[in-house]
């Protein structure tokens, strides 16, 4: 039996310890938001946080995870007005939306770090998100406006 | 845990519209229905798509007793924002207040919302003045309502952002309250209708409205195709043949059915190549969650057949498609007499291109849910073409179409691959065959590998010079054709490839010859955004700044030069069959003052010419496309090591009238991105029949440090006569072409082949 907390609340699983926490999360604990993009740790679209720090959900086995805490989209804030999450808002980021909450997971984490980056350490730290559509310079501006609040 | 979630995005299903108009006193329920003709200011190609377009008030809003105005969206979105575009022309055409404004997606039915194919950059061209219609209809039968109420001429009586008021006595009410009294109202006829004058506008042109799906975005509730859940869901993902027009010889089910969670293994119904949209079969494995039907696929053992593709080699066909451009192939288009203009020619300019194959790559990978009960269907997916996916599945189960209902999710990204609803056919088989819904999940190693990929061509251009002017254009475009997925044997581009910036080059020039040699396709061809703009720009305009260089003029006057003064390009006999993206030319002409007037708006604001840095340069190049002019200006560094970085691109577009130019913005912006992508790294190859590249390591995309450190956007002001044209797929065209002219200026090597790669190392 694996135990972990996400988003606050205590689940438990006793399948398969090798199941990546993405399938869990998504299909076995009905949280949807974290996203399914290449199963390899190469697009960050399945970005949560684990105690605190970004991870790659779709190459972290179950089994490692156990006793963790784990905070994904949903839970990044109650209301969804993280900062990182209402400056997305203001610079209008997203286009079809897909990878936004990979790249807000992996944000957030940034900032917490390091809560005023460089543009050379925003690129740096946001270039395992992917996004196809093409958001990247509004994604580099909407971290610059959620360390700085202007 | 079970903990299911609603769909936030809200699905109408037909029966769930009904019961909403019933329950809100929805707008207008006994009306005859409104001519679809008329009123238009321009003729556009939307009669000619399946179901035209629907204008019907009745169809389209719905208004609450509380003043909620509900607005269907019947085009799919993904990403271009047309979810919002549509309803906000809705919104200010009928006065309502967009804070007060809920936009819920259509299912696919066609007959009844006109046609849902999104794609082609039509939306905002096909459906601006149906969604204006519908605006303006539901506005005065609000206002007729309200003056009988009041007993005053309706001519007295306004509508004024979410209410009606009768200005001499100053009595108002609000949308809400005269709801009931509006449905009873007549519809009003088309040649009665009263559009609003564009200087009245509040949200058409403006760019303030966000998009209806931000919050819901940024909090991870969006409802895209992989996250539909219904109750005793099973999950699946399938192998397919490696190969395409492989077949399945036999599979071993033991160690995938050991794994944690597989329920069951079995065989996908498959068709013979070329299989159009229709699934080419393979094994299943369905399981009580994604992860456990990839494990369980990864224990699979499987013998395919991998049948007369099993040869495909993109090195050798890369050989066979540049030879085939250096010898006459069918004349697509003849004005005066290029081969004997270029053997007079003082000079002649040859320049090859060759252009490889390209995953879609959406960052949501193919995916969809069915539920197949009773001979009924239900499908949740990210699909392009509701309406098509509608039919097939019918087609496919055996079943009644109006025993099926397609469900349209947000995509999560399309790029033209979810106009194929093959993901969707493979759910609805597994879910008729098991009994229970069943969402099919494709991996990324999946969506690579067997996409619907962008063609791969050869370019060849050859210019002939005379007294410093370019006389005559001899160009040859080889490449494998989309018929090729529909029809067994298709060897040329179709009229809608040769139109798309090649048989309709805009360059005044008196002798022009196209000629389209044969090749034989050995994979599945399918539309990739922009499609043969792609292959097609990126030739003509390298070419342009090759025969600048040779001539030792600047790339800008050269290029204007070519396209000669403003006039309509009058192709006349020297085209057969020619095709403009469906639009009828005297509503979309090719007009070349146009295009010159992207060249200078972008020369202008792009600073063209302007000092750079030694080891920067600038390129330019412009394309037509979806009936819509763009110009861009690249500017690049390139480091010691052949490292390239993009300082700050600038793009100009004339895309007529238009909606939202804060979408417009970011369209242009993802574009570059696009371009980039496709420059630099973009490539499938195949070996053995099998395509090479699986996931991100091998079908590199650009990533937030390969993006511009500044993207501008210029738009043309067109104003509200210029009919609207396409936004989504003309911005990548002259990208890709633009950025290998700056990667010349800038160190003097020439990029005729994609990707760039590692050609710039020791540049």
């Amino acid at each position: 039996m694996i135990e972990v907390t996400v988003n606050g609340q205590k689940h438990s699983w006793d399948g398969d310890p090798a199941l990546p926490l993405l399938w869990y999360l998504r299909d076995e604990a009905g949280l949807t938001g974290t996203k399914f993009g290449c199963g390899a740790a190469l697009c960050g679209a399945c970005t949560v946080h684990v105690d605190g720090e970004a991870a790659r959900s779709c190459i972290t086995a179950m089994s490692a995870v156990a006793g963790t805490k784990i905070t994904t989209i949903e839970g990044l804030d109650p209301h969804g007005n993280h900062p990182v999450q209402k400056a997305w808002r203001e610079a209008n980021v997203p286009q079809c939306g897909y990878c936004q909450a990979g790249q807000i997971m992996q944000a957030s984490a940034l900032l917490q770090q390091n809560p005023h980056p460089s543009r050379e350490e925003i690129r740096d730290t946001m270039a395992g998100n992917i996004c196809r559509c093409g958001c990247y310079q509004r994604i580099e501006t909407a971290v610059h406006l959620a360390s700085t609040g202007t | 845990m079970e903990n299911l979630i609603a769909p936030r995005i809200e699905i109408v299903s037909r029966r769930a519209i009904l019961r909403g108009l019933g329950i809100t006193a929805g707008l207008v329920l006994a009306a005859p229905v409104l001519s679809r003709k008329g009123m238009a200011a321009y003729a556009t190609g939307a009669d000619k798509m399946p179901h035209g377009t629907v204008n019907d008030p009745r169809v389209f809003v719905a208004i609450a007793p509380d003043g909620t105005v509900t607005i269907i969206a019947a085009r799919s979105e993904m990403g271009t924002g047309i979810r919002t575009s549509l309803p906000m022309v809705v919104a200010d055409e009928m006065e309502a207040d967009w804070s007060r404004v809920h936009v819920r997606q259509a299912p696919g039915d066609e007959a009844k919302y006109g046609n849902q194919d999104t794609d082609g950059s039509r939306s905002t061209r096909h459906f601006l003045i149906p969604m204006r219609q519908v605006g303006a209809a539901a506005r005065m039968m609000l206002e007729a309502a309200a003056a009988a109420q009041w007993n005053v001429p309706v001519t007295e009586v306004k509508a004024v952002n979410h209410e009606v008021v009768h200005a001499k006595t100053g009595r108002k009410l609000g949308f809400g309250a005269l709801a009931t009294a509006a449905a009873a109202q007549p519809v009003i006829e088309v040649s009665q209708l009263r559009l609003k004058d564009p200087k009245d506008f509040r949200y058409i042109g403006k760019g303030t409205v966000g998009i209806v799906d931000l919050h819901d975005i940024t909090t991870g509730q969006a409802m895209y195709g992989s996250d539909t859940r219904l109750p005793n869901m099973k999950y699946a993902v399938i192998a397919r043949p490696p190969v395409v027009g492989g077949k399945l010889v036999s599979f071993d089910a033991a160690d995938a059915m050991k794994v944690s969670g597989v329920e069951k293994v079995m065989e996908v119904k498959a068709w013979p190549w070329p299989s159009k949209f229709q699934p080419v079969g393979g094994v299943a494995v369905i399981a009580r969650n994604t992860g456990a039907a990839i494990m369980g696929r990864d224990a699979l053992k499987i013998v395919w057949d991998d049948g007369p593709n099993a040869t495909y080699d993109s090195v050798a066909y890369r050989t066979e498609l540049e030879e085939a451009a250096r010898k006459p192939g069918d004349v697509v288009r003849n004005n005066g007499d290029a081969d004997a203009a270029l053997k007079s020619a003082d000079k002649v300019v040859v320049g090859e291109y060759y252009l490889p194959h390209l995953a879609h790559a959406s960052m949501e990978t193919p995916v969809a849910t069915a539920h197949v009960a009773d001979g009924k269907a239900e499908i949740w997916a990210p699909v392009q073409s509701p309406g098509g996916t509608r039919e097939d599945v019918a087609k496919t189960l055996g079943i009644p179409v109006e025993n099926v209902t397609v469900n349209v999710t947000l995509l999560g990204g399309g790029f033209g691959r979810k106009s194929k609803c093959d993901f969707a056919l493979e759910a609805a088989l597994l879910s008729q065959a098991i009994g229970a819904p069943v969402k099919v999940q494709w991996t990324r190693e999946d969506d690579i590998r067997h996409d619907f990929y962008h063609t791969v061509s050869a370019e060849r251009i050859e210019a002939g010079i005379k007294d410093g002017k370019v006389v005559a254009w001899r160009h040859r475009s080889v490449a494998p054709s989309i018929l090729s997925t529909f029809v067994p044997g298709a060897k040329h581009e179709m009229p809608i490839e040769l139109g798309m910036g090649f048989v309709d080059l805009p360059f005044d020039i008196a002798n022009i010859r196209c000629e389209n040699p044969e090749a034989a396709a050995h994979t599945r061809i399918g539309w990739f955004r922009s499609v043969s703009n792609i292959p097609h720009a990126f030739a003509v305009q390298t070419m342009v700044a090759e025969i600048a260089h040779e001539l030792g003029r600047d790339p800008k006057d050269m290029l204007l030069e070519l396209i000669g003064p403003a006039r309509l390009v009058d192709l006349g006999p020297s085209v057969k069959d020619l095709w403009d993206y469906g639009e009828p030319l005297a509503s979309y002409p090719n007009d070349t003052g146009r295009l010159r007037g992207v060249v200078e708006l972008v020369a202008e604001k792009g600073e063209w010419n302007r000092p750079v840095p030694k080891g920067h340069g600038l390129g330019i190049a412009v394309h037509r496309s979806f009936v819509s002019y763009v110009a861009t200006i690249v500017e690049v560094a390139v480091d010691a090591k052949g490292n390239l970085t993009i300082p700050r691109v600038d793009t100009a577009i004339d895309c007529g009238t238009f909606v939202n130019p804060e979408r417009i913005r970011s369209q242009i912006e993802g574009a570059a991105i696009m371009g980039i992508s496709l420059a630099k790294y973009g490539e499938v190859t195949f070996k053995d029949g099998r395509a090479v590249q699986g996931n991100f390591d091998g079908f590199q995309v650009a990533r937030i440090g390969d993006s511009p450190m500044v993207t501008n956007v210029h738009i043309a002001p067109s104003g509200p006569d210029v009919p609207p044209s396409g936004v989504g797929e003309p911005g990548l065209p002259p990208f890709a072409p633009a950025l290998c002219n700056a990667i010349f200026a800038a160190t003097g090597k020439r990029v005729r082949n994609l990707p760039i790669g590692k050609q710039l190392e020791g540049a």
